[in-house]
């Protein structure tokens, strides 16, 4: 038996060996891989037009991207990742050339170059204290032909030089929580208005000198009925103030430094009016809009301070800014959305009952309502002015409207990936099969031809391209049916926006998308977010005539004790089966490994009050449930108080699907020493093919596999911040792995000197963590690998052969865990956003790390480079079981990059799903971008690979068979001759 | 004679000497980590590290640095309120920085009262759990929030009632207690009653361990470097069945074959083949075997 391990291992080695790199040909690039940018949800956008060249749009987004769009076909020109420490509050774009973005509560100011995105300047502006800050760009305001920026931020002032980024001049207001509102640059003098608000109840205005910096003058009034947060300018010495309760408009003037005030009831405009109103942001000379319901109502103000109702729309209405045309000619638009499209309509800000433009829009899918527009004018081939709008809809997709037409839509709900599951495809029927386009002789003749220039080396790069688009075609991977090696799929994806996505896997593309209707905003629910997805109905039996369906869990609000919601969605078509809106809370979700006669997958979902409810509620599902309650446990992280508590399920249930439930174990951590910052589990679904690692000296070790194993992180409380704002005495960190059902700790290991943040992941029977040491100043990755002592004396042959051995008793939790860890730490070069594990269909293949770096890429590194057992000189049997020697870093080799060449801007999360040939896996990288590639941790050892030469084969085979013909005859005669003579 | 008895000595002894594990080769300065609860013996008391940990002050006022502790176990029958059930003892040690440590666990349990015994029962046949709870912090208990940990209650009976603790302590904190049988006990659970109702109990203190340090390489290559320079670093020694396994089952073989082959020739003799009497033995011997298969 030794021996027989040991030729394996040998093979192994060997095999090992030969497979050090996993690098693409250049030309392999996008075969098996797919990468798509996004920017995210805009939140502001600029156009810029006006010169001759490209016309683009200048977008900042929710998830703190900067872009420059082609306004032609939405392609990205350039594009910066501020990311989430950085958020960005303003865009403006400065002397035709510069895009100017103020982020970090007004305190980092930089200049990108137009074009490129090539950043120009930075300037960093400090102020005592935060406050909201605001951004303007005078157009015609120069100091010492210098074109100034005024940036308001941290309650300062700062004017920066528009060339080169210097400060010029900074002011501070010396004023405690003055909120800005506005600021105003009075037309034709160099006189900036600074309007705000201190608390809820006094008006402040400032008036200061642009040229030098100085404070003119300084007034402040208390506002009679307080003030909700909402103001609307109305003209540069008028401001339109919503009160706190939401029923009275307050107008303030405030010219020549007396600011008076004159207080409307809201019921006066608006006749059955009840609840709050709210302003809108309109920057109308003279106008204001006021929301109530899904109401809004335009109200002018006239020169006498008195107020009109101008227009009342009867639909929820998305308006745009102000956009000045010509000389004191303003439009604005606003937009309203349909049962099939939107309505669009522009109205020129002095004309009330003309419209300049009214279009509706038909739209293929459904889109939600209108949440932003942006309206950008041209001139028409008949001289007069054409309007374009930018909308920003309800699932976060950004539309150009033109015309009539939408012009261009961009999905960018796919920057916010919240959970991602697979789905297998349909399975190909047969004789429907799917339709293939049939070739022309005359286009397989061009294609061949271009292959054989491509392997003459003659083709230029469009043949290239042309080469390259035909393998993509002839590869089939883009088809709608299940293939046999698994590497068709749809992911199924939840984002922010409440929208779910099913992409292909073999070119990236949008199988459906679909706004969950039970996701949108409501009365009843205001404020929903997706939390999960989960597989609810995986068909074996009837795989050809049911379709596939997963569980979207969401709840009513940010908060653990919002009310859930439940939907169902065919994996696909798209269609929303049903939905239901719950009775409690959702605070976790437990899939059982049960499955009720219909093929749907049992689940527990946990209340905020320790209740379990158990879906589907079937009584088929209860009655294959029942029998197992005394072994569902569960266990939940209170990261506040450091405590970790294990739950089972008492037998009396409170109704028929609702089940009480008891804390049987509580780990207690003393907060004066430990804060939990990181807990990290097995995945759910992990195979582990062997249970024994064979070692060198002929032994081997019984991995201690658990599928309730917890890895926690705790640190100490004055190292929980910033790396660097502790001393290495007073940090540490300190690992635990513990058993989830009976609150046992296995393993409990200090590191001093260490601080987070910590990534981890736990496959098998081994966790790998990251985090920073603060003694030597790197990162560190650790290894602990846990091997079960209780079944080590099984190794005896003759045991084996006698049946004296417990390798087939069950495995329990309740039984006393005779473990033994090994671990050691390596160096680290970079910070990780996220790791993860690849994973195989049955779990043979070695594995390999998958780290998302700093710079959103994905890294593939070995699981052998983060043995324990490495030493610094490995004897020769060590060596042939593949242990490297050690060292004090690991390595990182260029090569081992998966994602080559592209980014992963943003990069959260890091999803591997198996393929059915075991060598291989499914990488799916999210972020602001998304990225899917194929990857072999051990190369493709089951598989012929793509470009195999089947022509030679065959050609040999062809070749074989007409020698042994040819010889055959050619004996025969012979014999033949031999005879006669 | 008696030299070839020498000789057939000296070879054994040289045999013998090539097979001993030769301790001059490389030891490797991987730290193992010494298991705590491996060991089945009855540990009361286990030598722990210092860990440096901020106590919030002394009960004890003794001027000396070891003083006397005592917390109460608690334990509960399924659902039921939780009640005193011994006492653990320990000194508690304090170090020069101020680090406290405990050390010399003791533990004694009270004897189960007939209502206990009964509520046990009743456990036992709901297959229910038997918890017990230790405060968080020994020094004012119960600290944060008690460390409450539980069992199947079917799990303890034996002859006695087994229980094995191991209590995870951070200074005078308390994180968590490992509780359970000293025995394997696994699913499905057969329902027991111990034939005498004490406990018999093993307890364990255990604190947390030091991280083995990422080695700081170029002191310690170069030193390994030094030391091996000296010596070629052996192989290690394979056993003799590893080095030669590929000679010895042939061999084997031949000699299991020769083996069959001459019992079989003398009886093939004694039935006397009337043919092949005055050939070679070989041919004797293959001649009969290919007539039989003929046959």
């Amino acid at each position: 038996m030794g021996t027989m391990l040991r030729g394996f291992l040998l093979l192994l080695s060997l095999l090992s060996i030969t497979a050090p790199a996993f690098s693409l040909y250049e030309d392999q690039v996008g075969l098996a891989d797919w990468h798509q940018k996004y920017i995210g949800k805009v939140k502001d956008a600029v156009f810029h037009t006006q010169k001759t060249g490209r016309k683009r749009v200048v977008v900042s987004t929710e998830e703190n991207v900067i872009a420059s769009l082609d306004l032609r076909h939405g392609e990205i020109f350039w594009r910066h990742v501020l990311g989430p420490n950085d958020v960005i509050d303003r865009i403006d774009i400065a002397m035709g050339k510069y895009v100017i973005t103020l982020s970090s509560e007004g305190s980092i100011l930089r200049a990108w170059n137009l074009p490129d995105g090539q950043m120009v300047w930075e300037a960093f502006l400090q102020g005592p204290h935060s406050s909201k800050s605001s951004l303007l760009v005078p157009a015609s305001l120069k100091v010492d032909k210098d074109n100034v920026i005024l940036a308001f931020g941290k309650g300062c002032l700062h004017a920066v030089s528009g060339i080169h980024g210097e400060i010029l001049w900074k002011k501070d207001l010396e004023a405690e929580s003055f909120e800005i509102q506005h600021m105003i640059q009075a037309s034709g003098s160099d006189l900036i208005h600074l309007v705000g608000f201190v608390g809820s109840s006094r008006f402040d205005s400032y008036t200061i000198d642009a040229k030098r910096g100085e404070l003119l003058k300084h007034d402040s009034a208390a506002i009679p009925g307080g003030y909700s947060g909402q103001a609307s300018l109305v003209s540069s010495s008028t401001l339109v103030v919503m009160d706190s309760a939401g029923s009275t408009v307050t107008t303030i003037s405030f010219q020549d430094g007396k600011v008076t005030f004159s207080q409307t009831p809201v019921s006066t405009l608006i006749e059955d009016f009840v609840g709050k109103a709210k302003l809108l942001a309109l920057k109308l000379e003279g106008v204001f809009a006021v929301k109530t319901g899904t109401h809004t109502t335009f109200v002018r103000v006239t020169v006498e301070g008195k107020l009109e109702v101008v227009d009342k729309i009867n639909h929820a209405t998305a308006v745009s800014d102000v956009l000045e045309i010509s000389e004191n000619r303003q439009a604005f638009a606003f937009v309203h959305s349909r049962s099939n499209g939107i309505d669009l309509t522009v109205k020129l800000g002095a004309d009330w009952n003309h419209d300049l433009l009214k279009e509706s829009i038909k739209m293929d899918q459904e889109r939600g309502s209108v949440q932003k527009v942006y309206i950008n004018n041209y001139i028409r081939t008949d001289r007069s002015h054409g309007f374009r709008a930018l909308i920003v809809m309800e699932d976060h997709s950004l539309l150009l409207v033109q015309q009539g037409a939408v012009v261009w839509s961009r999905e960018d709900a796919l920057a916010s990936v919240i959970d991602v599951k697979t789905s297998e495809l349909p399975v190909e029927k047969k004789g429907v099969s799917v339709a293939k386009v049939e070739e022309s002789l005359f286009e397989w003749l061009q294609g061949h031809v271009l292959k054989l220039k491509g392997t003459l080396m003659l083709a230029s790069p469009d043949d290239m391209a042309a080469i390259q688009s035909l393998r993509l075609k002839a590869s089939g991977k883009s088809k709608m049916t299940r293939d046999h090696n698994g590497f068709r799929k749809l992911l199924i994806v939840l984002t922010k926006a409440g929208k779910v996505f099913a992409l292909h896997t073999g070119d990236g593309r949008i199988v459906w998308s679909r706004l969950l209707n039970s996701l949108r905003q409501s009365e009843t629910c205001e404020n929903p977010t997706g939390l999960n997805l989960f597989p609810w109905h995986v068909p074996h039996h009837h795989a050809l005539d049911e379709n596939p369906s997963a569980l979207v869990v969401s709840r009513c609000g940010p908060s653990d004790d919002a009310l859930g919601l439940l939907s169902f969605v065919d994996t696909y078509t798209g269609k929303e089966l049903s939905s239901s809106s719950l009775d409690h809370s959702v605070v976790q979700v437990i899939p059982l490994p049960f499955m009720d006669s219909t093929e749907q997958r049992l689940h527990l979902l946990i209340d905020a009050s320790g209740q379990a409810h158990l879906y589907p509620k079937t009584s088929d599902a209860l009655s294959v449930f029942r029998p197992e309650l005394s072994n569902v446990y569960w266990y939940s992280v209170e990261a506040e108080t450091g405590i970790i508590k294990g739950y089972a399920l008492k037998e009396k249930a409170s109704d028929d699907y609702s089940f009480d439930t008891r804390s049987i174990w509580s780990i207690v951590f003393p907060s004066e020493s430990e804060k939990i910052i990181k807990t990290s589990t097995r995945k759910l679904n992990e195979v582990v093919h062997t249970q024994a690692k064979v070692v060198a000296d002929q032994d081997a070790m019984f991995k201690y596999i658990s599928k309730n194993l917890l890895f926690v992180a705790t640190v100490a409380p004055k190292a929980s911040g910033d790396i660097g704002s502790s001393t290495p005495e007073e940090s540490w960190l300190i690992v635990y792995l513990i058993d989830t059902i009976t609150g046992r700790i296995l393993h409990r290991m200090t590191h001093h000197g260490a601080q987070g943040p910590v990534e981890a992941v736990v496959s098998e029977n081994w966790v790998i963590y990251h985090y920073f040491n603060l003694r030597a100043h790197k990162y560190e990755m650790s290894v602990i690998e846990i091997y079960d002592q209780s079944r080590a004396d099984n190794k005896d042959v003759w045991k084996l052969i006698l049946g004296k051995h417990n390798l087939t008793s069950p495995v329990s939790s309740y039984s006393r865990p005779e473990i033994m860890t090994r671990s050691q730490s390596y160096f680290f070069t970079h910070s990780v956003k996220s790791i993860a594990v690849t994973s195989t269909a049955k779990g043979i293949t070695s594995k390999q790390l998958l780290i998302g770096t700093v710079g959103d890429q994905v890294l593939a590194l070995d699981k052998r480079f983060l043995d324990p057992r490495r030493s610094v000189n490995p004897t020769q049997a060590e060596k042939e079981e593949g242990i490297i020697p050690l060292t004090d870093s690991l390595p990182i080799i260029p090569q081992s990059y998966i994602t080559h060449a592209l980014k992963v801007e943003g990069l959260r999360g890091i999803e591997t799903v198996p393929a059915k040939l075991e060598s291989t896996t499914l990488i799916f990288a999210y972020g602001v971008d998304l990225f899917f590639t194929r990857f072999a941790p051990s190369r493709t050892y089951d598989s012929l690979t793509e470009d195999f030469s089947y022509a030679l084969l065959l050609l040999t085979i062809v070749a074989l068979v007409a020698a042994i013909f040819i010889t055959w005859i050619l004996s025969e005669k012979k014999e033949l001759r031999d005879k006669w003579r | 004679m008696r030299k070839g008895v020498l000789l057939v000595l000296f070879t054994l002894c040289f045999v013998l000497s090539l097979f001993a594990p030769s301790h001059s080769g490389f030891q490797s300065d991987e730290l193992l980590v010494d298991d705590d609860e491996s060991s089945s013996v009855p540990k009361s008391d286990q030598t722990t590290v210092t860990t440096p940990s901020p106590t919030p002050r002394r009960k004890f006022s003794d001027s000396d640095s070891d003083s006397k502790i005592q917390f109460t176990l608690e334990h509960a029958f399924g659902d039921s309120d939780f009640a005193p059930a011994g006492t653990f003892s320990a000194r508690l040690k304090t170090s020069a920085h101020g680090g406290q440590t405990l050390t010399k666990l003791r533990f004694s349990r009270n004897a189960l009262t007939d209502a206990e015994k009964e509520n046990f029962k009743n456990l036992v046949d709901g297959d229910d759990f038997y918890k017990i709870r230790l405060p968080s912090n020994v020094l004012s208990p119960p600290g944060k929030d008690f460390v409450v940990t539980s069992v199947r209650a079917r799990c303890l009976p034996r002859e006695t009632l087994d229980e094995h603790f191991v209590i995870h302590t951070d200074g005078v904190n308390i994180l968590g207690v490992n509780y359970g049988a000293p025995a394997p006990c696994s699913y499905p659970r057969p329902a027991k009653l111990p034939s005498k109702w004490s406990f018999n109990s093993y307890t364990i203190l255990k604190n947390t361990e030091q991280a083995p340090r990422t080695p700081l390489f170029i002191q310690d290559v170069l030193k390994n470097g030094e030391e091996g320079e000296g010596e070629v670093v052996a192989p290690p020694e394979r056993s003799f069945w590893a080095k030669y396994w590929m000679y010895v089952i042939p061999l084997g073989l031949i000699v299991v074959n020769a083996v069959t082959q001459a019992m079989n020739m003398p009886e093939e003799q004694a039935s006397g083949q009337p043919g092949g009497a005055p050939a070679a033995p070989g041919a004797v011997q293959r001649a009969p075997s290919s007539a039989a298969r003929r046959r």
